[in-house]
C-alpha cells in the first residue's frame, strides 16, 4: 500500500476538516451580513466628522448631506436585500436536501 | 372647502374600510385561504407601524428645526434590521419557542418566569407608552384644528375633540384588539388591517412630497438649490444628540411593546426577516424621502411662526390642493390609528397577564382547581386596561398643555421605554444575567428617566422650578438635568447617558453579586442557547399532578373544544385510550406553554403550579444547568440504567410468576396424583379385604394371594408416606446425619445393585473405575439414596432403545463431582427449572412415582453441604452432584 493510498482512506474514514465548498460559501456570507451593520454604523458616524462651519470653514451643504445620507441607506438596503436573497436560496437548498435525505 | 363634518365622516368611512379588511382577512385565515396574509410583504408593512403620527407629522417639524437630525430616528431600527443576523433572529426564535405574548412576558420568562419583573416591565411600558399615546391624540387633534380654522361653523372646541378623540380611539382598539383571546394566536385581521394603513400612509406622505418637489419647486435641481438656501441648509447636527438619537431608535425599536407585538408575537415565519431586513429600511428609506422638501417648502410658503408639525397638511391646503390635504390627513390617521391599536393590544395584555391575573389568582389561592371563566376575566381586564391606558394618555396631554414639539415626546417615550435594554440583550447573549440584576437595572434606569426626563418635561408644576435649578434639597449636583454636576448637556443625551449606562452597570454588578434560581437557570440556558435546542427543559414532575383539574383549568382559559383536542391529543400522543392524559413532565410543559399564549409565562406556570404543586427543578437540575450535554447524557443514562433495572426486575417478576403458576398446577395435579396413589392401593385393598370376608369358601391359597395384595398395597401406601414425610424431616432440618467414610466407587457400587435389582427393563452403566477412587466422608447411606434415586430414574425414564448411564466423576477445585449422564431425550429446556421441585413429574403420563424423588435429592444435597443440578446441554438427561471431599470436610 502507498503513501497515497494512505491519505486517500484516511479522507474516505475521518470527517473532513474543511467544508466543502458550497457551505463555506454560505458560512463567509453569514459573516459579512454579521459586519454589515458595522459598516452601517461607521457610514452613518462618518457626517459627525465634516464641518458644520463653526469652526470658519465652509460647512457642508444639506443637498450633499442628503445625497450622502440616502446614498449610503441606500446601499445597505441593497446589500441586505442581496444577503437575504442569497440565504433564502441556502435556506431553500437545504430543505431539499434534508428532504432528499429523509425519503 | 370641507367641513368638518365631511372629515368626521371620511374618518368613520375609512374606520368601517378598516374593520371590513381585519373581518375579512379573519375569514380567509379561518377558511384556510388567503396564503399571502402570512407573506413576508404584509409582516414588513405591519412593522411599518413604527412610524407613527409621529413620524408622519412630527418629522418634517424636527427637519424644520434641526435639518437632518430627524433621519437618526430611522437610522437606528435600519441598524437593527440590516443586523437580524445577530440579534432579531434570536428574540424572534426564542419569543415562538417560549410562545411569549409581549416583551414584559419575554424578560419575565427569562427570568425565571418572575412575576414581580413582570409587572416593573409592564409600570414601565404604560408609562413610556403614555407619552406616545398622548402625542397620537395631539397630533390628531392639531390636524383637527387645521381643518377647522378653516370651516366657519365654529363648532371645534379644542378640549372636548381631545376627550372624543381619545374615547374613539379607545373604542376602536376594544373592538380590534380584544376580540379573541390568545395572544399568541396570530391576528391576522388585526394586522392585515394595520398592513393596509401602512400602505396608505407612505403613498400620503409620497403623494404630498411628489406635490411639492415637482409641483411647487419644479423638479430635483431647483428643490435642491432652495433646500442649501433655506435656514435649514447647512450640515449642522449635535454630534451627541445624532450618536445618543440613533442608538436610542434602535433601541426603542427592540423594546417598544407595540413593535414586540408586530415583529415577535405576530410573526407566523422566521424566514420573514430576510425580506424584511432590507424591504422595511426601504419604507423607513421612502417615508422619509421628502420630508426635508416638504419641510423646506414648508418655512419657504408658510407664514412665519406657523406651526412646523403640521407642514404636511399646510402646505397643500395653502396651495389650495385640499383632496391632497385629505389624503395626507387619512395618512395622519392612519399612523396614530394603527400605533394606537397596537400598543393598546400589547399594554392591555401586559396589564391583564401581568398584574390583573396574579391579582385574581392569588384570590383564588388555596382551591386547587380555578373557578369562574377566566376567559371572560382575561378580556375584561384588557378592555377595561385599555381604556384606563388611553385615559392616562389623555391626562398626559392635558398636563402637558400639549404644546411641546411632537418629537421630542416621542422621544421621551422612546428614552423610558428603551430601560428594558440591558436586561433584555443580557438575557438573550448572556447566562450569567441573573432576575436580581435585571430588577435592580430596570429600577435604577426607570427611575432616571422619571427624574431626569420625564417629570422636567411635564412642566405645570408637577416639578418645582427650584428642584430642576439647583437640585432637591438644594443639593446642586442632583440638578435633574445636569447630575453630578456635569452641565451644558442636551437633556436627552443627558438622561440616556446616564440613565442606560448606570441601568447597565447596576444589571452587571447586581448580576454578577447575585445567585439565579434553578428555574432561571434553566430558562438562561434555554434563551441564550436557543439555536441549540428549540425544545424546552422539563420543569414539572408531573405525576403528581391532577389531569381532571387541569383539564378544567385549561376549558376555562382556552374554551372547552380547544382544551378537549389538545388533551385529547396528548392522551393520544402517550398511547393512552382514555381522554385525560398523564400529567406526564412534557404534557405539563406543553400545556404551559400553550396556556402562556392566552395568559403569559408567568400567570401559566403559577396556575399549572397551583395545581400540581410546586416547581420541580431539582438538584440534579441545578447540576445539569452546568452543562446542558452533560445533563442529557445524565439523563439518558439515568433513564437507561432505570429502565434497564425495570426490565431486569419484571423479567425476575414474570419468572418469579411462571414458576409459582406451574408450582400451584403441579400441587394440584400432585393432590390429583396423591389422592390417586392412595386410592388405588386402598381400593384393592378394600376390595381383596371385602372378597376375603364375604366370601365363604375361599381356598387356603386365594386368600394367602389376597392377602399378599393387600399386603403389598399396604406396603406401597407406608412407602409414599414414608416418602413424604422423609421430605418434610430434610426440609425442616430436623435430620440426622450419619457420617461415615468410605470411597465414591463402594457407594456407587451398592447404589447401581440396589437400583437395578428386580426390575426387567435393561440399563447399561458405564463407569471409569479409576476416578472413583475418591474418599468421601459423608452420610453414605443418604448418599446412596441419592445415587440409586438418579439411577432408578435414569432407567425408568430414559427413551433411548438401548438405554445407557454415564457415570462419571471429577475433583473440581476440591469438590467432588459425579455426572450421571443418559442418551435419551433428555428433560425439557422449560421443565429443567422445576425438577428439583417436590411433586414435579415430568410429563404427566409417564408412569412413576409421586414426583418426591429429586426433591428429596436436593435437601439431602443440601444436608450434606453440597448439591444436585441439572446439567443443560448434554446428550441426554444429565445430573451433576456435587460434594466436599473427605479432607477437606475433615479440616473444616
Amino acid at each position: 500500500m502507498t503513501s497515497e493510498d494512505n491519505a486517500r482512506q484516511s479522507t474516505a474514514t475521518r470527517p473532513s476538516l474543511f467544508l466543502e465548498r458550497q457551505s463555506y460559501r454560505r458560512r463567509r456570507l453569514s459573516d459579512a451580513a454579521r459586519l454589515l451593520p458595522f459598516l452601517g454604523a461607521a457610514l452613518i458616524g462618518l457626517p459627525l466628522l465634516w464641518p458644520d462651519g463653526s469652526a470658519g470653514e465652509d460647512a457642508v451643504p444639506l443637498s450633499s448631506a442628503i445625497l450622502y445620507i440616502f446614498g449610503c441607506w441606500g446601499a445597505l438596503i441593497l446589500i441586505s436585500m442581496f444577503f437575504g436573497f442569497v440565504a433564502k436560496r441556502f435556506a431553500a437548498r437545504e430543505d431539499t436536501e434534508t428532504d432528499e435525505w429523509r425519503h | 372647502m370641507a367641513t368638518l363634518n365631511v372629515l368626521i365622516l371620511v374618518c368613520l368611512g375609512y374606520v368601517v374600510l378598516l374593520f371590513g379588511v381585519a373581518f375579512a382577512a379573519d375569514r380567509m385565515a379561518v377558511a384556510g385561504r388567503g396564503k399571502w396574509l402570512r407573506s413576508p410583504l404584509i409582516y414588513t408593512l405591519s412593522l411599518s407601524i413604527y412610524c407613527t403620527a409621529w413620524t408622519f407629522y412630527g418629522a418634517v417639524g424636527n427637519a424644520a428645526r434641526s435639518g437632518l437630525e430627524f433621519v437618526t430616528i430611522y437610522l437606528g431600527p435600519t441598524l437593527v434590521m440590516i443586523s437580524w443576523w445577530w440579534g432579531l433572529r434570536k428574540l424572534v426564535r426564542v419569543g415562538r419557542s417560549q410562545r411569549v405574548t409581549s416583551i414584559a412576558d419575554l424578560i419575565s420568562s427569562r427570568y425565571g418566569k418572575s412575576n414581580t419583573l413582570a409587572i416593573c416591565v409592564t409600570i414601565l411600558a404604560v408609562l413610556g407608552g403614555t407619552p406616545y399615546i398622548a402625542l397620537q391624540l395631539q397630533s390628531i387633534t392639531l390636524s383637527f384644528s387645521i381643518f377647522a380654522e378653516a370651516d366657519s361653523s365654529g363648532l371645534y372646541r379644542e378640549g372636548s375633540s381631545v376627550f372624543w378623540v381619545a374615547a374613539g380611539l379607545a373604542v376602536f382598539a376594544i373592538l380590534f384588539g380584544t376580540r379573541n383571546l390568545d395572544v399568541n394566536e396570530r391576528h391576522h385581521g388585526v394586522v392585515t388591517a394595520i398592513a393596509l394603513e401602512s400602505v396608505v400612509k407612505l403613498f400620503a406622505l409620497l403623494a404630498v412630497g411628489i406635490f411639492v418637489v415637482w409641483g411647487i419647486a419644479g423638479g430635483v435641481g431647483p428643490m435642491m438649490d432652495r433646500i442649501d438656501a433655506s435656514e435649514i441648509g447647512q450640515w449642522n447636527v449635535d454630534a451627541g444628540r445624532w450618536t445618543t438619537i440613533t442608538f436610542l431608535s434602535a433601541a426603542a425599536f427592540v423594546c417598544l411593546p407595540r413593535m414586540f407585538q408586530v415583529m415577535v408575537v405576530e410573526n407566523d415565519d422566521e424566514g420573514h426577516l430576510r425580506t424584511a431586513a432590507w424591504a422595511f429600511p426601504l419604507y423607513l428609506l421612502l417615508m422619509s424621502l421628502f420630508v426635508v422638501p416638504i419641510a423646506v417648502i414648508g418655512l419657504d410658503l408658510m407664514p412665519e411662526g406657523s406651526n412646523p408639525d403640521l407642514f404636511v397638511l399646510t402646505v397643500p391646503l395653502s396651495q389650495g390642493n385640499e383632496w391632497l390635504a385629505m389624503l395626507s390627513f387619512i395618512g395622519g390617521f392612519s399612523s396614530a390609528t394603527s400605533m394606537v391599536i397596537v400598543t393598546a393590544m400589547a399594554l392591555s395584555t401586559m396589564v391583564s397577564n401581568h398584574v390583573v391575573m396574579p391579582i385574581w389568582l392569588s384570590t383564588q389561592e388555596g382551591s386547587g382547581s380555578v373557578s369562574g371563566d377566566v376567559r371572560n376575566i382575561v378580556l375584561m381586564a384588557r378592555r377595561v386596561s385599555i381604556a384606563v391606558i388611553m385615559g392616562l394618555g389623555y391626562f398626559y396631554f392635558h398636563l402637558s398643555g400639549g404644546g411641546a414639539a411632537l418629537a421630542s415626546i416621542g422621544l421621551v417615550a422612546f428614552a423610558g421605554i428603551s430601560q428594558i435594554l440591558p436586561a433584555l440583550v443580557g438575557g438573550l447573549f448572556w447566562r450569567g444575567a441573573t432576575r436580581t440584576g435585571a430588577l435592580i437595572g430596570l429600577s435604577v434606569g426607570f427611575f432616571l428617566w422619571i427624574y431626569t426626563l420625564l417629570l422636567p418635561g411635564m412642566g405645570g408644576g408637577v416639578m418645582p422650578a427650584s428642584v430642576l435649578e439647583n437640585g432637591p434639597f438644594g443639593w446642586g449636583w442632583l440638578r435633574p438635568q445636569a447630575l453630578f454636576g456635569i452641565d451644558g448637556i442636551d437633556p436627552m443625551v443627558h438622561t440616556i447617558m446616564w440613565s442606560l449606562s448606570l441601568n447597565t452597570i447596576a444589571f452587571c454588578v447586581a448580576s454578577l453579586l447575585s445567585f439565579p434560581s434553578p428555574l432561571e437557570r434553566l430558562q438562561g440556558a434555554q434563551f441564550v442557547n436557543v439555536f441549540d435546542h428549540s425544545v424546552a427543559p422539563q420543569g414539572w414532575t408531573g405525576s403528581v399532578g391532577q389531569s381532571e383539574d387541569l383539564m378544567i383549568m385549561t376549558q376555562r382559559i382556552l374554551g372547552t373544544i380547544p382544551a378537549q383536542v389538545f388533551f385529547q391529543a396528548e392522551a393520544l400522543k402517550q398511547g393512552g385510550r382514555g381522554r385525560l392524559p398523564e400529567p406526564t413532565p412534557g404534557f405539563l410543559v406543553r400545556l404551559e406553554r400553550e396556556l402562556s399564549g392566552s395568559v403569559g409565562a408567568a400567570t401559566a406556570h403559577a396556575m399549572v403550579g397551583q395545581i400540581v404543586g410546586g416547581s420541580s427543578v431539582s438538584v440534579e437540575d441545578l447540576l445539569a444547568v452546568a452543562d446542558e450535554s452533560a445533563q442529557l447524557l445524565e439523563y439518558s443514562g439515568q433513564m437507561e440504567a432505570k429502565s434497564a433495572e425495570l426490565s431486569r426486575t419484571a423479567r425476575q417478576l414474570r419468572e418469579a410468576n411462571e414458576k409459582l403458576t406451574q408450582i400451584s398446577m403441579q400441587k394440584d395435579a400432585f393432590l390429583g396424583q396423591v389422592s390417586h396413589e392412595l386410592r388405588t392401593p386402598m381400593t384393592s385393598i378394600r376390595a381383596f379385604s371385602e372378597i376375603m370376608r364375604d366370601t365363604e369358601e375361599l381356598s387356603a391359597e386365594e386368600k394367602t394371594r389376597y392377602a399378599a395384595i393387600i399386603h403389598d398395597e399396604a406396603l406401597r401406601l407406608t412407602r409414599l408416606l414414608d416418602d413424604l414425610l422423609d421430605l418434610s424431616v430434610l426440609e425442616s432440618g430436623q435430620v440426622s446425619l450419619n457420617l461415615g467414610d468410605s470411597t465414591l466407587r463402594t457407594v456407587l457400587d451398592r447404589a447401581i445393585s440396589t437400583a437395578l435389582a428386580g426390575t426387567d427393563r435393561k440399563l447399561e452403566i458405564r463407569r471409569s473405575l479409576t476416578s472413583e477412587r475418591m474418599p468421601l466422608q459423608t452420610d453414605l447411606d443418604r448418599l446412596g439414596q441419592v445415587f440409586i434415586n438418579l439411577i432408578s430414574n435414569a432407567q425408568k425414564y430414559c427413551d433411548a432403545p438401548d438405554p445407557i448411564l454415564t457415570i462419571s466423576a471429577h475433583d473440581v477445585g476440591g469438590q467432588v463431582v459425579i455426572d450421571f449422564i443418559d442418551n435419551g431425550s433428555g428433560i425439557p429446556p422449560e421443565a429443567q427449572s422445576m425438577v428439583f421441585e417436590k411433586f414435579a413429574r415430568v410429563g404427566f403420563d409417564k408412569a412413576g412415582g409421586a414426583g418426591l424423588g429429586l426433591a428429596i435429592c436436593r435437601e439431602i444435597m443440601q444436608r450434606l453441604g453440597g448439591e444436585i443440578s441439572y446439567l443443560p446441554g448434554q446428550a441426554g438427561a444429565a445430573f451433576r452432584v456435587s460434594l466436599p471431599l473427605a479432607h477437606k470436610q475433615a479440616a473444616q
